[in-house]
């Protein structure tokens, strides 16, 4: 079997002789030459990534002012920057809003202005100390004005992500995009064939201190991203780099309308070939590598699997979806992702760019990615809402409402059909709006009969956001079929809150 | 061809769309009608060959015509290619190049601004 170098290899990029691909180009040169043919060939392959990355930020310095200040708290373009640090230290966190303009502008746009040389308001405050007596300051600054300008992310470049779809009846805004009702679209991430972490799944040439494409720059892998998960093929790594040599092209600030804000951080990693496993590993395809689709309709941690599908399915615009035809969307730039592979590719070639090996593999095996740990038991609607709930038959009176409502002392009545399912509901002001408008006869003229429901074994917390959603006070609980059986109220969510 | 149909409030109660279709007996597709108290404002698609009898029909009854040539606007420095907008047009205007570059058939677009939410990097633009 061929073997060789990081040596061997890095002599070949000083006289010119190496011979770099891209993911994209091995599974090609494997199919023809076979493994172990491959590994003699190609020297090294490439790869790239450049999509939304959450978990990202910078660390920046500002050096001292004069009086020094220890800030407490800072905004950049009024956005708020952690500084639970030294005293001029602060980290910026991609997914930060603004405080005047909410998503529209987050920490990632910060970093994305920072690279793109724009100038940027500081404003900080502090409680003053005996080395650091100053209180408040505000300055502008660009990116050559602060010392250290270091992307830090603890989290980026997933092996490969979920797709995303939305089989309940509204529009879902997430970090996944729009999802329109009725699995109307799906959406996913990664670039599949040119994934970093897909083309080397054992990690065997990724680990800390690789030397890395990041934004443009050369950075390092730093670690195992949070949230490593290697036994189902969702690693991550923790990278960074240093802001001042990035390409703006590379650093985007982006907002999820409904959301939040993010940043599109671009990823290449250099894989040295040198045996015929990894060629081997390289040489995957769109069609090897599977994903689930998940109803994010269901807003829990466990999601439903509606599928399982392939790179190969999604990439080609449509997918089916219990017999239905779903378009797809990525929402990572495939364009910009084979930009990087061929970046990279150009650096190796022109001797720019030196691939390491890892001075500590990332972990493969023996990881297990836990869910949070909660204290207690998460309540749900069946443990808040009121079991006696007085309901009405349909084809009766406003009159008749009128009574039930003022003898219970409520505000909501449901109102059921006679086989006792649920088929609209009144309330107080409904009534009262009758009355004004001498509307007085059959409660079905007046009733609303979208009834907004909850269901017993909900968490309170998805109930309390739907009675946000929707702007009502109260829902009723129904069985499964449609008979109620009991009435959540936000006064019997906030006082549980309040109990917490 | 798609053009923007301005209506005051005095001429907006009057049946105007049926009185065009019938004078010059044309078919007209209404993408997407906003009618106000302050007057509607309706975008319509007729074919090539009609525009200007037709707009001449609107315009003879106090009507404000504006020719919509570039329904949707995409900044192409802004743009990433990353796709997210395809998925949620309900018209399929916008599809990849070979090249994994995102194409725009804007002739389709009704502007009903779904890519224009959906877009991250803050792309995409209604033209009024
Ligand atoms: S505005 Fe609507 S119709 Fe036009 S391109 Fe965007 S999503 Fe498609
Ligand atoms: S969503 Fe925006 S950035 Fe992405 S391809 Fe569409 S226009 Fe370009």
């Amino acid at each position: 079997m061929s073997k060789k170098t990081i040596q061997d290899i890095n002599a070949r990029i000083t006289d010119g002789s190496v011979h770099v691909v891209t993911a994209e180009e091995m599974p090609g040169i494997v199919a023809e030459l076979g493994a172990d043919g491959a590994a003699r060939e190609v020297d090294i392959v490439t790869t790239g990534t450049f999509g939304a990355m959450c978990s990202s930020g910078a660390f920046l310095n500002l050096g001292h002012s004069d009086p020094p200040i220890k800030m407490q708290k800072v905004w950049f373009n009024d956005v708020e920057a952690y500084t639970g640090l030294a005293a001029i230290d602060a980290y910026m966190g991609a997914t930060q809003l603004s405080e005047s303009r909410g998503m529209e502008y987050g920490g990632g746009h910060v970093i994305e202005d920072l690279v793109a040389g724009r100038s940027v308001d500081i404003h900080a405050t502090a409680y003053g100390t005996d080395c650091y007596p100053r209180k408040l300051l505000d300055t502008t600054v660009t990116i050559d004005d602060i010392n250290q300008a270091t992307m830090l992310n603890p989290r980026n470049g997933y092996q490969k992500y979920n797709v995303a779809t939305n089989c309940s009846d509204r529009t879902l805004y997430t970090y996944m995009g729009t999802l329109l009702p009725d699995c109307g679209n799906a959406t996913y991430s990664a670039a599949g064939v040119l994934s970093p972490l897909y083309n080397d799944p054992t990690y065997q040439t990724i680990g800390v201190g690789s030397r890395i494409f990041l934004s443009g720059a050369q950075g390092y892998i730093t670690g195992q991203g949070t949230q490593h998960d290697p036994t189902n093929n969702f690693a991550t790594i923790m990278v960074q780099g240093d802001m001042k040599r990035m390409n703006k092209k590379y650093v985007r600030g982006a907002t999820f309308h409904g959301y939040g804000t993010s940043l599109y951080v671009g990823i290449g990693i250099p894989i040295p070939i040198l045996n015929a496993d990894i060629a081997q590993a390289t040489a995957i395809t769109d069609a090897d590598i599977t994903t689930n689709v998940l109803d994010y309709g269901v807003a829990r941690r466990s999601r439903p699997i509606l599928r399982k599908v392939t790179y190969e399915e999604l990439k080609s615009g449509m997918i089916d979806i219990n017999g239905k035809e779903v378009t797809t969307s990525p929402m990572s730039s495939f364009h910009d992702a084979r930009a990087i592979a061929e970046e990279l590719k150009d650096w190796i070639k022109k001797g720019e760019f030196y691939p390491t090996l890892p001075v500590e593999n990332l972990p493969n095996t023996g990881v297990v990615f836990k869910p949070m740990k909660q204290m207690g038991e998460q309540p749900t609607v069946a443990d808040v809402m009121a079991q006696r709930v007085t309901t009405i038959r349909q084809g009766l009176t406003v009159e008749d409402a009128a009574r039930a409502i003022t003898e219970g002392n409520f505000n909501h009545l449901p109102v059921v059909s006679d086989e006792d399912k649920l088929v609209g509901i009144i309330t107080a002001w409904d009534i009262a709006k009758a009355v004004a408008k001498s509307k007085r006869d059959k409660l079905d003229d007046i009733m609303t009969r979208n009834v907004v429901t909850a269901d017993t074994s909900e968490p309170v917390d998805t109930a309390a956001r739907k009675l946000e959603l929707h702007n009502i006070s109260a829902m009723p609980v129904v069985n499964k079929h449609s008979k109620v059986v009991g009435i959540i109220t936000s006064d019997d969510i906030s006082k549980l809150v309040a109990r917490r | 061809m798609k053009f923007i149909l301005h209506a005051t409030p005095e001429i907006t109660p009057k049946p105007l769309i049926a009185e065009v279709i019938l004078e010059t007996g044309t078919l007209l597709n209404i993408d997407r009608a906003d009618v106000k108290s302050s007057g509607g404002e309706v975008i319509i698609d007729v074919h090539q060959d009609r525009y200007n009898i037709v707009t001449a029909a609107f315009k003879k009854r106090g009507a404000t015509i504006t020719p919509l040539e570039q329904p949707i606007i995409k900044d192409d420095d802004e743009c990433v290619n990353c796709g997210a907008c395809i998925s949620v047009c309900p018209t399929g205007v916008i599809s990849f190049n070979d090249d994994w570059t995102v194409q725009m058939e804007i002739a389709k677009c009704v502007q009903c601004g779904a890519c224009v939410i959906m877009c991250p990097q803050g792309a995409l633009k209604v033209s009024k």
